[in-house]
């Protein structure tokens, strides 16, 4: 009736999959946001000093993708102009209710009021050195709050600490729930586990590091700058770290779902080793997991000269994004493509020119890098006045 | 009074919804219905379930379900010998138009009817971001679609595969137990044309209903039981290969 091609049995309504592309790029880009913070926090809480020239970049980037996170959910819903009764009627036995409090609970309280803090003096002085439609944008910016007296400054710097701290926490919250979402579906076996908000949150870790990584070293390339080796090889040895359990989590879940062997093992079992031997075996697995933490293993026991490891570190950072998306990927699409009956398989076909389309999902993926780029041209995280900044507030840690 | 041609342009799209509410009409009351004195359920004998796909039909005209998707169905069951972990199922349209002559020899052959199982721990109700879907005081499981977002999560958690999004109205969708019916004394469009009486409403809180005496004087189940859902549909003769 769909036109959908169907092996075996499928229950006549599961023919057609629910949740489409747009639902996998919604934990693919919370995932960024979680980890872009967490690596941010790294230096403001745990005085890693070695990744502070990406502290601000990691928190623009956290927040250019946790502007767009919403969007792919909006664009699938049935109703979009119900989507605000989400935050009137919360209906609070369900986990998908709390998504709309836990998301601006996360953007205003934790993201834009940190960034505010930390930027402030320099919007003040923005809004002195600028003229025109800038000065105003400033002006407006500084929300009236133009005292940059170091006692000032200093209470910034223990107000965005206190942030931070809350922000963790936070953090692990926005993308542990995202996991919940799909953890707690007690009708699907692929997604009902304890311990996918666990992985949820390291690979959130995985991708949000490697993103940061990558736009560090891409804008230093693009501003001429040079990178700093010490501060990638701090970001690649986390990046390695955080790969590990995360890898060592998905790892266990395999294992315990293999010795287990449930009713469900058998179906999931064939599905694995047929419709998604390509994304979950070769790409996610070998392609996007293996092969990166090989790469970083090799940065981590040979001494390579500078270039060698900002080579590896590129492409393991390339693999990693391309393997956490995998991941997304097979979660999401994964879990619909087999029967609840364990009957049989479905497929998923994706248009190309569709309200949930290919295209769309595409330009949800590049619109964050257009939002960062807005946001580095407003808030440029290395212009002059930031290097003064840091040696002013941070130069007493 | 001075129609003007702004005065009708102001007063055309009124007229136009006025007129909307008049082909309507008013809903049909139940006014000696008492939601309280209800807790409704359903029996389906498995073994009386001949495959004629009726119950699908009289569910798809009398609730107007598009095509390609099912508040209810039936599906047909092979299982070879003793090997009831590898039934062979199919379901062609849901059994609309009743099932082809099988191919398959030896073994039993049967026919389950499905639908949702109204349960009392619903995990569709429980999953609802903003509570569109719910259970009603006499245990039926509704969709208000004027309120659902549209957001799927109630399908996902279905374990039985028994909602759907109405391509129509874009939110989710499922058997309602025929409340219009059932609240005016009548029984479902399915068990009112099942023509073997596979299919019966049944009051689980009137012991003098003769479908609740027999669920509670015969062995009978509940699909997949270790979901927990509390399900009201109740199997009589249902073969350990159904799922």
């Amino acid at each position: 009736m769909h036109g959908i091609p169907v092996e075996g049995f499928m229950y006549p309504n599961e023919v057609e999959l629910q949740w489409s592309v747009l639902i996998v790029l919604y934990p693919y880009i919370t995932g960024l946001v979680a980890g872009a913070f967490i690596l941010a926090s790294l230096e403001r809480v745990f005085r890693v000093e070695a990744v502070r020239p990406t502290y601000r970049l990691a928190l623009l980037t956290a927040l250019a993708f946790l502007i767009v996170a919403p969007m792919p959910l909006q664009l699938h819903l049935g109703h979009p102009e119900r989507s605000f009764e989400m935050y009137l009627t919360p209906h609070t036995s369900s986990a998908m209710a709390m998504f709309g409090f836990v998301y601006l609970w996360y953007l205003m309280a934790v993201l834009v009021l940190e960034i505010w803090l930390d930027y402030r003096r320099d919007i003040v002085l923005l809004s002195q050195s600028t003229t025109g439609v800038k000065r105003l944008f400033y002006k407006v910016l500084t929300l009236g709050s133009d005292n940059i007296s170091p006692q000032a400054l200093e209470l910034d710097h223990k107000l965005g600490y206190i942030i931070t701290i809350i922000g963790i926490p936070s953090a692990f919250l926005l993308h542990g729930y995202v996991g919940f979402i799909f953890g707690s579906v007690k009708a699907n076996p692929w997604w009902s586990s304890p311990l996918m908000p666990v992985v949820f949150i390291f690979s959130a870790m995985v991708s949000g590091i490697a993103a940061v990584l990558l736009v560090y070293m891409a804008l230093c390339k693009l501003h001429g700058e040079i990178i700093d080796m010490a501060c990638v090889d701090t970001i690649a040895k986390y990046l390695f770290y955080a790969f590990v359990i995360d890898f060592s989590l998905e790892m266990l879940d395999l294992i315990h779902r293999i010795y287990e062997a449930d009713e469900s093992f058998r179906s999931l079992d064939f599905m694995v080793h047929t419709k998604l031997y390509l994304p979950h075996i070769v790409i996610q697995i070998m392609l996007g997991t293996m092969m990166p933490l090989a790469l970083l293993a090799v940065t981590q026991v040979i001494r390579l000269n500078d270039a060698g490891r900002r080579m590896l570190y590129a492409v393991a950072g390339c693999l990693t994004l391309i393997g956490i998306f995998a991941m997304r990927w097979n979660v999401v699409i994964g879990g619909q493509l087999f029967s609840k009956s364990f009957l049989g398989y479905t497929t998923y076909k994706i248009h190309l020119i569709d309200r949930e389309g290919l295209l769309v999902a595409i330009a949800l993926t590049i619109l964050p890098f257009f939002i960062l780029w807005a946001l580095i041209k407003l808030l440029p995280p290395w212009e002059d006045v930031q290097g003064e900044h840091l040696a002013t507030a941070y130069g007493d840690d | 009074m001075n129609l003007t041609r702004r005065r009708l342009l102001y007063l055309l799209p009124a007229a136009a919804i006025a007129w909307d509410a008049v082909l309507a009409g008013t809903p049909e009351a139940a006014p000696n219905y008492n939601m309280t004195e209800h807790w409704w359920g359903f029996l389906i004998d498995v073994t009386k379930c001949i495959g004629c796909g009726t119950c699908v039909q009289a569910c798809k005209a009398e609730n107007n379900v598009p095509d390609g998707y099912y508040r209810t169905w039936v599906e047909r069951y092979h299982v070879a010998d003793w090997n009831f972990e590898n039934p062979v199922v199919d379901s062609p349209e849901g059994g609309l138009h009743g099932f082809p002559p099988s191919d398959k020899e030896g073994g039993k052959n049967f026919y389950v009817p499905k639908m949702c199982n109204h349960c009392a721990d619903s995990p569709c109700t429980q999953v609802c971001p903003v509570g569109a879907t719910f259970i009603s005081p006499d245990g039926v499981v509704l969709v208000d679609k004027d309120y659902c977002l549209g957001c799927r999560y109630c399908i996902q958690a279905c374990p039985y595969g028994c909602r759907f999004l109405n391509p129509q109205s874009n939110t989710a969708s499922k058997c309602t137990l025929c409340y219009h019916r059932i609240t005016k004394g009548l029984t479902t469009a399915c068990c009112e044309t099942c023509p073997t009486g596979t299919r019966q409403l049944v009051d689980l809180k009137n012991p003098n209903d003769p479908v609740h005496k027999f669920i509670e004087t015969h062995s009978v189940q509940v699909l997949k039981p270790q979901m927990a859902t509390q399900a009201k549909a109740f199997y009589y003769g249902l073969d350990g290969s159904v799922r």
